[in-house]
């Protein structure tokens, strides 16, 4: 049985921890909106440019000039697995649930005897693989410094990504990031950039294509990469966000309650000790 | 007003203007070109530059970078890399972009050196287009 002393600290530090919640609450709840606005602001642009892409790769694919970006290298040997998490913990199952599916992912692929390459975006993926992966990370991106996404640091990572693939690094390369859908549920996504997949039905409007089609394709397929990292870092930003609000709001709620259980426990024992003090006193007396 | 089109310009980031217009001029890689209401449907792909839009408001300038414009008969949609009012832009600014453009250019492959160095004069075009 603790000592009142004991309980009282002990519920002190509880409180303590339950501010703290409290407060990382909130500003997540606030970042979030934020990050939110910045993923549905940069929708109108990648939505454009994936019907763009659709109709172009739809009639540039059948050709044998299609670009290497599109068409692939003609084989899938290496795989490079773009892990992006986040920064930071405290965000409930957020940064082991894409780790869980990139590590699901690479294994599938090794079982096949396909070689794997992992870039890791974030510090927190990169901890969760180092365990049995590490032998195939191949670099990594620190973004611990950048307060607000831009579409250049995305830029770097496409820059980086194609830059190894036309060194002939890999040959199809995939995103790992969540997808958010709400406060509470974020979707774990694998999702292919290269060589590019379009999905949708090809808008059947004829363009005048200035340059030639594959001129366009050529300098849109790069371009593409980046808007694809860009907005997976969005998506992963809120999703972060959403992942760290519920989670600290359960840790409140969670405080709250050990609060309220360890106050009864302090009660009855502050009770019983009075209760005990009683009895001493009354049959010190009866005895006299 | 007559012969009106729909005018969009989103960059990665955000949305940047939308509004209707009589004919915006767009710095496409092939050439300068102005699309009015009625055009053919192109896409053309984006040097650095300025997009003006004339409006009934007058006209708004923009410089982009880079990017792509998809012309319609009924609206023009200009995707650009990155996109400033003209009125925001500076000379630290722009020189800021001249130095990527560069630094880009040298770390380029040869057979990239030509598109490299390209965008690199067409930022100082641009440069001096805009008056810094």
């Amino acid at each position: 049985m603790p000592s009142l002393k004991d309980l009282k600290n002990r519920i002190g530090s509880v409180k303590n921890t339950r501010k703290i919640t409290k407060a990382m609450q909130m500003v997540a709840a606030a970042k979030l909106r934020r990050a939110q606005e910045a993923a549905v602001a940069a929708r109108p642009y990648a939505e454009r440019m994936n019907a763009v892409m659709t109709g172009l790769a739809a009639s540039v694919s059948g050709s044998d000039q299609a670009p290497r970006l599109l068409a692939g290298t003609g084989d899938d040997r290496v795989h490079l697995l773009v892990v992006m998490t986040a920064e930071r913990g405290l965000c409930g199952g957020f940064n082991s649930s894409i780790a869980r599916l990139a590590r699901s992912h690479a294994q599938a692929l090794l079982a096949k005897g396909k070689t794997v390459k992992i870039l890791t975006v974030g510090r927190k993926g990169r901890e969760q693989l180092r365990r049995d992966l590490s032998q195939h990370f191949v670099g990594h991106v620190d973004l611990s410094a950048v307060k607000r996404i831009g579409y250049v640091d995305a830029q770097g990572i496409a820059r980086d990504i194609l830059a190894r693939f036309d060194a002939g690094e890999f040959d199809v390369a995939t995103l790992f990031f969540n997808r958010f859908q709400s406060v509470i549920s974020q979707i774990p996504t694998a999702q292919q950039v290269i060589p590019a997949l379009f999905g949708g039905a090809a808008t059947s409007a004829l363009y005048d294509y200035e340059p030639s089609e594959e001129g366009i394709l050529a300098d849109l397929l790069p371009r593409n990469v980046a808007t694809q990292v860009f907005t997976a870092l969005l998506e992963n930003g809120a999703s972060e966000q959403g992942a760290r609000q519920s989670a600290m709001d359960n840790a409140t709620r969670n405080a709250g309650d050990m609060i309220n259980r360890l106050t009864i426990q302090y009660n009855r024992s502050r009770q019983a000790a009075i209760t005990k003090e009683l009895i001493e006193i009354i049959s010190g007396a009866e005895a006299l | 007003m007559a012969g009106t089109l729909q005018f969009d310009l989103v960059s990665p980031e955000r949305r940047l203007a939308s509004f209707a217009v009589t004919e915006v001029g767009i710095p496409g890689t092939a050439g300068d070109l102005t699309a009015m209401a009625g055009h053919e449907a192109t896409i053309t792909t984006l040097r650095p530059g300025i997009v003006r839009a004339v409006g009934a408001n007058g006209v708004r300038a923009f410089a982009v970078t880079g990017g792509f414009a998809e012309i319609t008969a009924a609206s023009v949609s200009v995707l650009a890399e990155s996109a400033i009012p003209v009125e925001e832009l500076t000379g630290t600014l722009l020189d800021k972009m001249i130095d990527e453009a560069r630094s880009l250019a040298a770390m380029s492959l040869p057979e990239d050196r030509d598109t490299a160095d390209k965008l690199v004069n067409d930022m100082l075009v641009l440069k001096t287009a805009a008056g810094h």
